[in-house]
């Protein structure tokens, strides 16, 4: 069939991302369709003093909500452990998801493997992760305790979750456990597709293995990094059932994250408005995040050619 | 495929899917949610189920069954729509304010009839009553209890259970000197309702109170902060166990019993379960229960002060199926259900406990002729929490308080103050 007198004016590029815009629609409708009448109804709510109950009554309060959770000294304690929990959390996963992606990648014996195992956490439900941690780590019964005192490094049990700060960074290993493979198997994807003759060329110029990684596989990952950095940056942003589940928030709200301040808000102190203030909170927040690293990281196709 | 085969096809499937849906009699779905811990089991509350289908063919009872702290959350959350996920609630007395003020809870005074109100402890409808309309059914009437061990006691040297705080605290002392335990108190002091209830339990031990005259909040006076100070102190000595700061009843019944602790508050359920029960507890046969003690100052002037846990059943104001619901809240509170399963929670009648019905309830159950006695002497003195309709936010701004001070962040005082004064933010709202 000739082409119509349109399509012979739009270049291929041009073509190619018509033709993605059209098979993107229905998805992008249906999406739209069900998030979007939620988000603006939230928008709409945290204007509102609404009280959750049958028959109690709105009150408009225009940015009250808002200007009451940025001067409460307890929403910026929490978004500073949020913060705390998300570079700790995403740094780690990072550098031991390629360090592990590395690892694969150079095909040791048993390779596939490891690679099958690495799914087994990242297939446990959070719930149950969540479940199975606060039981390693409890201070009568768990095996943690148990472990540490056969190895003789602890001659008595320890209460762990007892320390607020302590506790926190054992929520970060509990949830680092749950995660690190989803980074690691899109790292080693992305290793496993990387030209080899560029890093025999490399060779060939006498770099050693460190100055390969850090000059030619690194930014070649760069994509890979990009996405890996992205969802979990987000994903760890609002963290809450892995708390809800371990800590519920203590103590002393020493793991309260912002997504659990949220919870509280809006469910149990059944303040409708309140909460959905803070949901846009962490919205504009995780907008703006993904948009920091994009402008640091992206590199168009093009360019890294 | 031929046309013909075709329509044939789709109207056996269509006669079979009307079929299948539309037979038999259409049965009244009452959905209820209650708590899966402490007063009865799960398995019992199956079986008074299983019970009333039994008499009631055309109803079908569905219960959710959600950890305590989960129930409230839970239940707010499937109110904000518009029609009710549960029909049937298990309403805690802290949580009747803020219902009934949010409009969720059907009226059911009129359903209350006069046995119910003369066979019924008067406490039990001042669970479930709010501005002279009753919003439930009484169904449990709990305080929390001291529990001990006996053997451990009389291996220390001590002949009788502690009747002050102070004296179990020697008692303890000893016990963890004589090497039988390490550490002798446990508690339930976690970052929820169960720190706030040991907390009541000792506030009015010392003479304290949540509000004062003028409803304003008194618990940070001298009485309350001396009530917190000796919480830190007894972690300090190292007779309380430090899990205790993450602990829940659950996890203190667990480590009482395996004999890891001599002395334990808890609900009247865990009697059965510590002593009985040996699937799960290595201290079967030697658990003694008392009255929880008072501080040394008010020893003179008062023999208990406990918690009040007590709750109601309740049905949802824009149920689809308030009579259904209410026939299944009848029976669950009536007087016979609730003798026969008396193993782990006692019946709110009070006729249940006179003459010859207190032989029976006795005989109903193995430990019957301990607990029935011991809940005579012990609810008198139980406390209530405040009844207000902020409680849920008012609540963990204590227990964010007590948590601070257990573990080292903050004084009692400034702590109790800080708490203090968000319950007079919360009550100008």
């Amino acid at each position: 069939m000739p082409a119509s007198s349109k399509t012979r004016h739009l270049s291929l590029r041009q073509q190619d991302t018509r033709m993605a815009w059209l098979l993107l629609a229905p998805s992008l409708i249906i999406i739209l369709g069900i998030t979007l009448q939620p988000i603006l109804t939230t928008l709409y709510l945290s204007f509102f003093q609404a009280p959750l109950g049958i028959n109690l009554t709105k009150t408009f309060v225009g940015f009250g909500n808002y200007w009451e959770m940025l001067t409460d000294p307890i929403f910026w304690a929490t978004i500073g452990r949020t913060f705390y929990f998300m570079v700790v959390s995403v740094g780690l996963e990072l550098i031991l998801g390629l360090a592990i992606a590395q690892l694969i990648n150079s095909h040791p014996p048993g390779w596939q493997f490891l690679r099958l195992s690495l799914i087994i956490p990242w297939a446990v439900p959070t719930i149950v992760n969540g479940s199975m941690w606060r039981w390693i780590y409890n201070a009568d019964f768990g095996a943690l305790n148990g472990l540490l005192m056969q190895l003789g490094i602890i001659n008595h049990y320890v209460p762990w979750l007892i320390d607020p700060a302590r506790a926190m960074n054992l929520v970060i290993v509990a949830d680092f456990w749950h995660v690190v493979p989803f980074v690691a198997l899109i790292l080693q994807a992305a290793l496993a597709t990387l030209p080899v003759e560029l890093e025999e060329a490399a060779m060939m110029d006498g770099a050693n293995a460190w100055k390969r990684f850090l000059y030619v596989r690194l930014p070649l990952l760069r994509p890979a990094i990009l996405v890996a950095l992205i969802v979990r940056t987000v994903d760890a942003f609002r963290v809450f059932d892995i708390v809800y589940i371990i800590t519920g928030g203590g103590p002393a709200n020493g793991t309260l994250t912002i997504s659990y301040l949220t919870y509280l808000e809006t469910f149990s102190y059944g303040k409708l408005g309140g909460g959905a203030a803070l949901s846009f909170l962490i919205s504009i927040f995780t907008i703006a995040t993904a948009f920091l690293y994009i402008r640091i990281l992206y590199r168009s196709p093009e360019e890294s050619r | 495929m031929r046309t013909i085969n075709k329509i044939a096809l789709l109207a056996i499937a269509l006669v079979l899917v009307v079929g299948a849906v539309g037979c038999g009699p259409k049965k009244t779905l009452v959905r209820a949610i209650t708590m899966d811990q402490a007063a009865m089991t799960v398995d019992e509350m199956n079986s008074i189920a299983a019970e009333f289908m039994a008499a009631n063919p055309d109803i079908q009872v569905k219960i959710t069954y959600v950890p305590y702290e989960s129930v409230r959350d839970k239940f707010v959350t499937s109110m904000a729509a518009a029609k009710p996920a549960y029909d049937v609630i298990m309403v805690d007395v802290i949580w009747y304010d803020e219902f009934v003020k949010a409009g969720y809870l059907a009226d059911i005074t009129d359903k209350i009839t006069p046995e119910m109100r003369q066979g019924i402890f008067p406490a039990g409808f001042n669970v479930v009553t709010r501005n002279g309309k009753v919003y439930g059914m009484p169904w449990l009437l709990d305080t929390k209890y001291l529990f001990y061990n006996q053997d451990v006691l009389q291996q220390a040297g001590f002949s009788e259970p502690p009747k002050t705080w102070e004296e179990m605290v020697t008692q303890s002392k000893a016990i963890k000197e004589q090497g039988m335990m390490e550490y002798p108190l446990v508690w339930s002091w976690q970052q929820n309702e169960s720190a706030i209830c040991d907390f009541t339990a000792l506030l009015f031990g010392n003479g304290g109170k949540f509000l004062d005259d003028n409803g304003k909040p008194a618990f940070n006076d001298e009485k309350g902060v001396a009530v917190l100070t000796w919480m830190k102190q007894t972690l300090d000595d190292g007779v309380t166990n430090p899990a205790s700061v993450t602990g829940k009843e659950a996890d203190v019944q667990d480590n009482f019993s395996q004999g890891k602790s001599a002395f334990m508050l808890n609900w009247l359920s865990a009697f059965d379960v510590t002593n009985y029960d040996t699937t799960v507890s290595s201290v079967t046969g030697k658990v003694g229960m008392t009255t929880l003690p008072v501080f040394a100052s008010m020893a003179g002037t008062l023999k208990s002060a406990s918690v009040d846990g007590s709750t109601g059943f309740s049905v949802t104001a824009t149920s689809p199926n308030i009579d259904a619901a209410y026939k299944w809240l009848e029976y669950l509170t009536s007087e016979p259900v609730q003798v026969k399963y008396s193993a782990h929670m006692l019946p709110v009648w009070q006729t249940a406990f006179q003459g010859e019905n207190l032989t029976k309830l006795v005989a109903a159950t193995k430990g019957g002729a301990i607990t029935a006695p011991m809940f005579a002497e012990q609810f008198p003195y139980a406390n209530l929490r405040p009844l207000v309709p902020y409680y849920a936010e008012a609540s963990v701004a204590l227990q964010v308080a007590l948590q601070d001070v257990l573990t080292g962040n903050k004084t009692p005082q400034e702590a109790l103050d800080a708490a203090a004064a968000k319950w007079l933010e919360l009550a100008g709202q």
